[in-house]
């Protein structure tokens, strides 16, 4: 017999079309699912009643996947076919992945992304990370006993379109339906039920397992835009396993370890670690391979004091996140926590003193994402009481515009707009006949290309010849609720049309992400000044361009001292306009367009003249 | 007469206090399915005047005048099947049920 969950009043849906929606929060180290049952959101379990599932997939050779401990298990023996942390690899090329020469994998250059080389085959972290949310779906399709509706999977914040894409690519292998990919700090504050709460400034301190991250996001009319991200990518609480690791070895002084004590007293030392979250004190006994006793006490004040300098490694990118949203601790109106390591009372006690306030942790820091992506998808999905009718909306990380003349970004949508959301704008052509436009979509705060990142090019073809400056050509840019673009162009008279969804080929990592929003504020005055030297550039460009078109056209018009002038004017500006001198360049066109003042207006009455001559006059007024 | 088991109530009485308004629960019947009528539970926020209500365990079971003739005796249980878990209509009227239960005939 089906077993049936409580709706809303009115809600209750027929048999076998129960609308069941899942939260994912796809982690690095460890993922895990949710959903709401009964009005409650809570996490799903696997038949062994563990809620973490390890972000580890490995390939036999025989054949055959495993997701999870049982990957993870092996991990030492079977490295380069056991794939850890294939979130780092998400939409990314080889030369954005940090320290890769670290890593145990044999990488291979793919279209996109990289491919890691396993005994299977090349393998895509996308696919990696398909893996493990078929191992997250069909956990969810046994604990709900029916077939999914949909899912809401998180991504950090600063992931960038290849990423975010590269996540719904993993969803739609794995026969997910995304209803949506939402911000993992976003989807803690919902969690806490903050987006129903007051406005405000809130800060999401994320420590996993191997990443730190944290967000400052604003909720303003139940939007929540996120302000300035930042964190490390190589600190997390793995780190403070270590510190114990090492303090036990020299406490113990013990001889260089074997790779199974080491394993061993790794584990004693996290355990040991999440033992001191509840008690003064750590008993810390083993007896090692080698046949060495290890019996020591972990107190409080040695742990704080040897992991002191992790804690204080995270408050520098706090600080720098803040600083980069202009805000002061104090304007923070709550904090939520997020990630395992969190449950350290030295953490939420450095948290604290920052903020001037307690941190929210009431929740369980490791399930918070999961359940905030599960209310979330539980309101996609069309499961809302009646008297609920929130819209979340989130906001695009990073501003997307298009490369015009002169290497300059016309930026089209900018950052922290709300999505959905479409944007059109007017483009016209450059040169007399032009018949093709190429397109070039960045992404980023910067006003040259160069300084922004590239996310697709296409060309619009089949433009009517017509002079330069005749042709409209709409430019609509479009993201949808998950922040993936798609771009059209048109050409308005004709209709020709051409569009692109953008699947970049590569993106950025998080380090570059914060680096160009920091550039971005930096050179704001260079990045002006430059944008005025590139303007008059272009602008000295298209007078050259016009002139010499009119001179081919008519140059009998002038006599001889006239089109001497002229012909010195413009290879006097043609000169001036590489050099990077605004002022010469402005005084050069300002001279070229006086000395082909006469010209114009000649070749003005020329057609004129051309236009009614041969014709008579009821022709012309009708 | 309606009654709730002790872990249906235990559940009810959870999910009642964490969605932080409801008076109860209410348990009905509808035409549809693939066997004839199809289960119904919802919270309750009001109680209509024509509803009978129950009380078991301290909880408020409510059920519309129509429904009750195909539901009288039932008590509601809460389960687990595999990682599966929710609510199960222990329901003396039921003939025959479709081969997933979610829908039955009297």
């Amino acid at each position: 017999m089906a077993l049936l969950q409580i709706t809303e009043p009115g809600e209750s849906t027929a048999p076998h079309q129960h609308r069941l929606a899942i939260g994912i929060d796809l982690g690095t180290t460890n993922s895990l699912v949710a959903t709401v049952r009964s009005g409650m959101a809570g996490v799903l379990n696997d038949q062994q009643g563990r809620t973490l599932l390890p972000s580890v997939v490995r390939y036999h050779p025989e054949g055959g996947v495993t997701v999870g401990f049982e990957a993870q298990s092996v991990q030492s023996r079977d490295p380069k076919n056991t794939i850890v942390s294939a979130k780092r690899f998400m939409g990314r090329s080889r030369r954005d992945i940090a320290h890769i020469e670290t890593m145990p994998y044999d990488f291979v250059d793919g279209e996109g992304m990289v491919r890691l080389r396993t005994v299977q085959g090349d393998k895509s972290p996308v696919e990696v990370s398909a893996e493990i949310l078929r191992t997250l779906c069909r956990r969810a399709e046994d604990s709900l006993g029916g077939e999914l509706t949909g899912a809401v999977i998180t991504v950090p914040a600063y992931f960038d379109d290849a990423q975010r894409q590269a996540t719904k690519d993993a969803a739609r292998l794995a026969g997910l339906h995304v209803l949506r990919l939402l911000n993992e700090p976003t989807a803690a504050a919902i969690a806490y039920g903050l987006d129903n709460g007051a406005e405000g400034i809130y800060a999401v301190y994320d420590l996993g397992g191997g990443t730190f991250d944290i967000s400052v996001l604003r909720l303003s009319k139940g939007v929540f835009e996120v302000m300035s991200t930042g964190g490390d990518s190589a600190l997390g609480g793995d780190d403070f396993d270590q510190r114990v690791f090492c303090w036990i070895i020299e406490q113990a002084r013990l001889a260089p370890l074997s790779p199974y004590d080491a394993r061993l007293l790794l584990t004693r030392a996290r355990e040991a670690k999440e033992y001191l979250t509840y008690h003064g004190e750590a008993p810390i006994t083993v007896k090692l391979g080698s046949g060495e006793y290890v019996d020591l006490a972990l107190t409080t004040e040695i742990f704080s004091c040897i992991t002191q300098t992790l804690v204080q490694k995270t408050m520098a990118p706090v600080r720098r996140a803040l600083r980069d949203a202009g805000l002061r601790p104090d304007a923070v109106k709550g904090v939520v926590m997020v990630g395992g390591a969190t449950r350290m009372p030295q953490i939420q006690c450095a948290v604290a003193e920052f903020f001037g306030r307690e941190p929210l942790t009431n929740l369980d820091p490791d399930r918070v994402v999961a359940l905030g992506a599960a209310i979330q998808a539980n309101l996609l999905a069309g499961n809302r009481a009646a008297d609920d009718d929130w819209l979340l909306l989130d906001v695009i990380p990073l501003s997307l515009g298009l490369e015009t003349m002169g290497g300059l970004v016309e930026k089209v949508i900018s950052r922290n707009s709300t999505i959905p959301v479409a944007r059109a704008q007017e483009f016209t052509t450059f040169k007399d006949g032009q018949t093709a436009m190429a397109i070039h979509v960045v992404q980023g705060e910067r006003e040259l290309v160069s300084s922004c990142r590239s996310l697709a090019r296409f060309e619009l073809r089949g433009i009517p010849p017509m002079v330069a400056g005749a042709a409209r050509i709409r430019v609509a840019f479009q993201v949808d609720a998950d922040g993936l673009l798609s771009v059209s162009a048109s050409e308005q008279t004709t209709g020709v049309e051409a569009r692109i969804e953008v699947k970049p080929s590569y993106g950025l990592s998080d380090d570059e992400i914060a680096a160009m929003l920091k550039d971005g504020y930096n050179h704001a005055g260079d990045d002006a000044q430059h944008r005025a030297l590139k303007e008059v550039q272009v602008e000295a460009q298209r007078l050259i361009e016009a002139v010499s078109s009119a001179l081919g056209a008519d140059a009998h018009l002038l006599d001889a001292m006239e089109r001497a002038r002229i012909d010195t004017g413009i290879d006097a500006l043609r000169v001036t306009a590489i050099s990077d001198d605004r002022r010469a360049i402005e005084a050069a066109i300002d001279a070229l367009s006086r000395d082909t003042a006469e010209f114009a207006a000649r070749r003005m009455d020329q057609s004129v003249r051309q236009a009614l001559s041969g014709r008579n006059i009821t022709e012309i007024s009708s | 007469m309606i009654t709730l088991s002790e872990n249906a109530a235990r559940h009810v009485s959870n999910f009642l206090s964490k969605r932080g308004k409801g008076i109860g629960v209410r348990l009905g019947v509808k035409t549809s399915g693939c066997s004839g009528m199809a289960y119904k539970l919802e919270f309750a926020d009001t109680a209509l005047p024509e509803d009978h209500v129950f009380e078991s365990r301290g909880l408020k079971v409510l059920v519309d005048p129509k429904s009750l003739p195909y539901l009288d005796g039932t008590e509601l249980d809460y389960t687990k099947e595999g990682l599966n878990e929710g609510f199960k209509f222990v329901n003396p009227n039921v003939k025959d049920e479709c081969g997933c239960g979610e829908s039955f005939n009297v």
